[in-house]
């Protein structure tokens, strides 16, 4: 376990202004090369995004420069808080009918499973969604796109999962939306998620991205993760047989906790 | 660049994605912070501040903490989001304020298992692609931090950044200061868990 200080990645030069969307494809392109060669050497494929991600400014700031500490979990991480029905109203769940009249958007239901790293249904616990409106516009105060708010959805969400890991949400599709990161910057839609599996150290935060986006590729975030399948594992699938004739598209999306430890883990890796 | 699709791996995790800087609607709730009510006899103040490489506060972390109760014991009580005043569940959610700064309203943990008592912290922010953990420990349980095996694999020169900053009583309460450097001169020290 060293602690020297993370070098930075070569060949990156962190803008001063805000930069293009072709200086900042080209600092995503070099990361990902710089990531296929480690794969082509032998290493393993970076199951987790960079920390130090620097075409994703806010990163900048926001990495710790030393390597993190790898110690074995004890009690307090090998457990999770327990959530249940009492804590969750089952018509969390349904973010269309939490208003007097119906939102404005594509109906969607987003359906899966939430398993551990052996497959093994994650039962019983809290799943929690947020995303924007269908305009691309998030209710919350430093959300300054210029779309309209949209009286009839808030964009939260819910949920205990079943015996099985399942969960179902029923929302709007989110649209994408501008942001400040480099010049003519835009986010896939995608819908935050939030996981908690039986061990705290399981503890997961992400998004989930809709199939066919031609935002991927321009994306900073999406691309912090530097594996192309890895971060395809956040792309929810269409599903024909989820739709609900007359009412709703379907998508299905897995989510995969880290653990238990037989799980193979990016940090076995000394890619950094 | 190709985005490939083929269909998910059933075993391979899903990867983290940063927190973003628009859950404030969505992630806190009423009660969060409070793991107790203040007014109970043993609350503690657990609260500090979370900066960035620059030193400037992180206004938009959202912090969560995990513990055992006095005795040691996890919970395994539901009510972490619906809190009835009386039960103690151990974990608690805290947005930053404008001034980067969290307050926890707790209990100070027992000791679970082998460890020396502390608190586990779970740091999510804009700019932060994949959460970090870290643990804060309390200084006057210094003759148990000799053999605590986390302390003990983090060099001597770092440890300090994971023992909070003991205030004495204010407000009525005891007071622990743990402030969070992500970045830069003092940084704390963030784990990662071999699970």
């Amino acid at each position: 376990m060293t602690q020297t200080p993370v070098p930075s990645h070569s060949g990156i030069r962190p803008g001063t202004g805000p930069a293009s969307q072709n200086e900042i494809t080209a600092e995503i392109e070099a990361i990902e090369a710089d990531a296929a060669a480690r794969v082509a050497a032998g290493g393993s494929p970076e199951l987790q995004p960079r920390r130090d991600y620097a075409p994703y400014r806010s990163s900048l700031l926001r990495h710790p420069t030393h390597e993190l500490v790898r110690v074995d979990p004890e009690e307090v991480e090998r457990v999770s808080p327990a959530f249940g029905h009492t804590d969750v109203n089952v018509l969390e769940s349904d973010l269309t009918i939490q208003h007097t009249g119906e939102p404005i958007g594509e109906r969607i239901t987003v359906s899966g499973r939430v398993l551990d790293g052996e497959g093994r249904p994650v039962r019983h616990q809290l799943i929690e969604l947020w995303q924007a409106n269908a305009g691309g516009r998030y209710v919350h105060k430093r959300d300054q796109h210029p779309a309209p708010l949209d009286p009839n959805f808030t964009g939260v969400g819910r949920a205990i999962t079943g015996e099985n890991g399942e969960y179902s949400f029923t929302t709007i599709k989110p649209g994408p939306y501008p942001w400040k990161n480099h010049m003519n910057a835009w986010r896939p839609a995608h819908i935050h998620f939030s996981l908690f599996g039986t061990a705290f150290t399981q503890r997961l935060i992400t998004q989930m991205y809709f199939p066919g986006d031609p935002l991927f590729a321009l994306d900073p975030i999406y691309q912090s993760i530097a594996d192309a399948d890895a971060r395809a594992r956040l792309v929810g699938q269409y599903d024909h047989s989820l739709s609900v004739p007359e009412f709703s598209l379907g998508y299905n999306w897995d989510i995969v906790l880290t653990g238990p430890k037989s799980t193979w883990m990016e940090s076995e890796e000394d890619h950094d | 660049m190709t985005e490939p699709t083929t269909a998910q791996s059933p075993t391979l995790q899903t990867p983290s994605q940063t927190v973003g800087p628009f859950y404030g609607y969505a992630l806190p709730y009423v009660g969060g912070p409070e793991l107790v009510p203040g007014y109970h006899p043993r609350a503690i103040r657990f609260h500090g501040t979370v900066t960035d490489g620059a030193g400037e506060p992180i206004l938009d972390a959202l912090l969560e903490i995990w513990q055992a109760d006095e005795s040691g014991a996890l919970s395994r009580e539901l009510g972490s989001i619906d809190r009835d005043g009386f039960t103690f569940t151990g974990f608690g959610r805290c947005a930053t304020t404008i001034a980067g700064h969290y307050t926890f309203t707790t209990l100070k943990p027992g000791a679970a298992g082998a460890a020396a008592p502390y608190i586990l912290v779970t740091v999510f922010a804009r700019g932060v692609t994949h959460h970090l953990f870290t643990r804060a420990y309390f200084a006057e349980d210094s003759a148990l931090h000799a053999t605590d095996a986390v302390l003990s694999a983090v060099p001597a020169d770092r440890r300090g950044t994971l023992i909070c900053v003991s205030e004495g009583v204010v407000g009525g309460a005891e007071s622990y200061r743990f402030d969070i450097r992500v970045q830069g001169e003092n940084e704390t020290v963030f784990l990662d868990f071999d699970a």
